[in-house]
């Protein structure tokens, strides 16, 4: 704190100095430099400030979606959400989405990218059909899953069959449901995390291999412990944490596939924002769900940011 | 310490042939340079020593058994990467710990939380320790070994590269172009400092360089390698003195050589500009490309004129170029007298001694000069 101080105090000192003698001419800087950057912060404040502002202040208020006044009901709207069992089950539910895609979305795409840098042919093949599920829109895709898991004539069953195996409905059982859209959640993250680790993967030096097999590192685990992993550690807290943030905001396929059910086995934290805001029209309960999920992402970020800091011995 | 054999190694990538059949023996306890511009096939050579290259066919022997079936890791051989390829993340410390503990530990002793548990971890550990904090005050890095290698300077960083590679006692040490990331200061500084390592382990260096004074200073052999042959090997003042290539001539030694055109007569002798050398050889008569040293160009008295058109004062010798009379040749020479040097565009008269004379055929092969012959070909009257 203390160097902190000083450091701005130094700073400050030979400024006051410089407008003490050259009044005119610093005071007209300055205006320059707020000039300049007004375009930028009055962007900032409108386009994303302002708007989490709002959301903040609608969740101290009673407000009703096209209603036409609104009164100030302080703490009351995270009251009933802390007391709403389904809240509890819906962040229960998105907490165990992550926890399972995360993991899941973080080693497959990993895997998926050794094995592709690895390959000798074909590389831009496997990279585009692996990053396909990223560029398409997942809505439809969510179409198509639905298909593939109809307890009839889904795809998924009817491998299930041929294997002598019993079918079932992996949608609408409870049990299975969430892991189902956990399982669309990582086939769907996963060609974006191969990505950003292919190009982790290529900017390491290849003599750091060479080094490691010249000191004796002979299998490819010890290659991987010495070199890639740690190689990719900035890669992989990124990828960890874009694919936690995504994998919070889980909406589109809960929506179009189970809409929260069965028996709110799959309602997630957005599904209920969605739900409460635009179909119950309590827009200022609903934004008070937001400011519960922005904590969470506030929270993803600032661990990611405090392990960036930590990552500089990489220059 | 080894001795390592290489008999007809080819390589080619993608239809260019990069090595076309090297045969070189490397003695036990030697410092070899292996030196050539870029592009000879130097550093491939010394990767396929390291094993990290295979080649196409020929075989590499260390220590007479054949070595290319065996992985690098298991040649046991160090190598210090021109980048110095130090892991950024692990410390000096752990860096030089890397080599010893690949060897010294099982997989299970190296995994990261169980491994420290396990009963014999412990006192392995202690011997790398004390391995590691011997090589480090040899080296006189020990104050470095908590920090990272971006914290390093870049002779700091060459220096843990070295400690790395001397930790585990290797059969030989591969270097390849060790010194060129360092400003030129260090660079000599360097040189003294690997030539006295050399010296104290006295174990077989294998040196890659393009730097014809860092082969010069260090080593007790040179290798010459041009356009994937290698052309010559010697010690620095076989190479130096009695180049048989031209291009070996002109490679080695700073200024280059200077070459002038001449002929050989059908007796045998030997013209030069127009001025015959009181030499001769056995060759063939017609053209051949005369070269002689800057130091020995004597200047003030001989056969030859030219006019100064530049001159290089270095302090404690200056080089004076000169524009040789009715021909577009330059020429440089060495002067020791820095008192006394030449003015800008005067008019000089020099000469060379016969012994100075190195002469090559039209292909760049040197041509033996008949040594009864040999005289001074200094014109009296001039001196």
């Amino acid at each position: 704190m203390s160097d902190g101080s000083m450091t701005i105090d130094a700073a400050i000192v030979p400024a006051a100095a410089a407008r003490q003698t050259l009044p005119a001419h610093g005071s007209r800087r300055a205006y320059a430099a707020y000039a300049l950057v007004t375009p930028a912060a009055a962007l900032m404040l409108v386009m994303l400030l302002g708007p989490l502002a709002g959301v903040i202040a609608l969740s101290f208020t009673d407000y009703q979606l096209g209603a036409p006044h609104f009164s100030w009901i302080g703490l009351a709207n995270y009251q009933d959400l802390f007391a709403d069992k389904v809240f509890w089950t819906a962040l229960r539910n998105t907490l165990t989405y992550v926890v399972v895609v995360v993991p899941g979305a973080v080693v497959a795409g990993l895997a998926i990218a050794l094995l592709i840098q690895s390959g000798t042919s074909l590389r831009s093949l496997y990279r585009t059909i692996y990053f396909l599920p990223v560029m398409a829109t997942l809505i439809a895709m969510a179409v198509v899953w639905e298909f593939m898991l109809h307890p009839q004539f889904g795809l998924v069953n009817g491998l299930l069959r041929g294997a002598g195996l019993p079918a079932f409905a992996w949608l609408q059982d409870r049990n299975t449901a969430l892991y189902a859209l956990c399982a669309i959640g990582i086939w769907q993250a996963v060609g974006f995390n191969m990505v950003l680790f292919l190009a982790g993967l290529v900017s390491i030096p290849k003599q750091l291999y060479e080094a490691a097999e010249i000191d004796g590192a002979s299998s490819g685990w010890a290659r991987f412990r010495l070199v890639t992993w740690p190689m990719l550690g900035p890669v992989t807290t990124f990828v960890v944490v874009i694919s936690g943030i995504r994998s919070f905001q889980v909406f589109d396929t809960v929506h179009v596939l189970t809409k929260g059910g069965p028996s709110k086995s799959t309602e997630v934290l957005i599904h209920t924002m969605y739900t409460e805001g635009f179909e119950f029209f309590r827009s200022g309960y609903a934004a008070a769900i937001t400011v519960v999920f922005l904590v969470f992402v506030l929270a993803l970020t600032l661990i990611k940011s405090r392990l960036a800091d930590r990552g500089v011995h990489y220059t | 310490m080894a001795q390592i054999e290489l008999s007809a190694i080819r390589k080619s990538f993608d239809g260019t042939d990069v090595l076309k059949g090297i045969d070189f023996r490397i003695e036990d306890g030697e410092f070899i340079s292996l030196v050539g511009p870029s592009g000879c096939g130097k550093s491939t050579l010394l990767r396929i020593i390291a094993g990290l290259e295979p080649q196409n066919s020929g075989e590499v022997r260390i220590d007479g058994r054949p070595v290319d079936a065996i992985r690098p890791s298991a040649r046991n051989l160090a190598m210090v990467f021109q980048s110095y390829a130090l892991y950024p993340h692990l410390s000096t410390f752990d860096n030089i710990a890397v080599p010893l503990r690949m060897r010294r530990l099982s997989a299970i002793e190296r995994l990261p939380l169980l491994g420290p548990l396990l009963p014999g971890r412990r006192v392995k550990e202690r011997a790398i320790r004390a391995d590691i904090t011997a090589i480090a005050e040899q080296l006189d890095i020990a104050p470095l070994l908590r920090r990272k290698p971006g914290q390093l300077s870049g002779g700091q960083r060459q220096r843990v590269a070295v400690g790395r590679a001397m930790v585990r006692e290797p059969r030989a040490f591969l270097f390849d172009e060790p010194l060129s990331n360092l400003d030129a200061k260090l660079r000599v500084h360097m040189r003294a400092e690997l030539a006295e390592l050399h010296r104290r382990l006295e174990a077989t260096f294998v040196y890659v360089t393009h730097d014809q004074a860092e082969a010069m200073t260090m080593s007790s052999r040179i290798a010459v390698m041009m356009g994937g042959e290698l052309i010559q090997a010697g010690t620095p003042a076989q190479i130096y003195n009695d180049p048989s290539d031209i291009r070996v001539a002109e490679f080695i030694g700073s200024p280059k050589i200077n070459i002038l055109p001449g002929r050989i007569r059908n007796d045998g002798g030997i013209d030069v500009l127009g001025t015959a050398l009181r030499l001769a050889c056995k060759a063939t008569a017609g053209d051949c490309r005369v070269g002689v040293r800057p130091e020995r160009i004597e200047l003030g008295a001989g056969p030859f004129s030219g006019s100064v058109v530049h001159l290089e004062n270095l302090g404690a010798e200056a080089f004076v170029h000169l524009a040789i009379e009715g021909t577009a040749l330059r020429l440089i020479a060495r002067l020791a007298d820095v008192r006394h040097l030449p003015a800008m565009g005067s008019a000089l008269a020099f000469g060379f001694p016969p012994d100075a004379v190195r002469v090559f055929d039209p292909a760049g092969k040197r041509i033996e000069l008949r040594a009864e012959q040999a005289e001074r070909i200094r014109e009296p009257a001039h001196v």
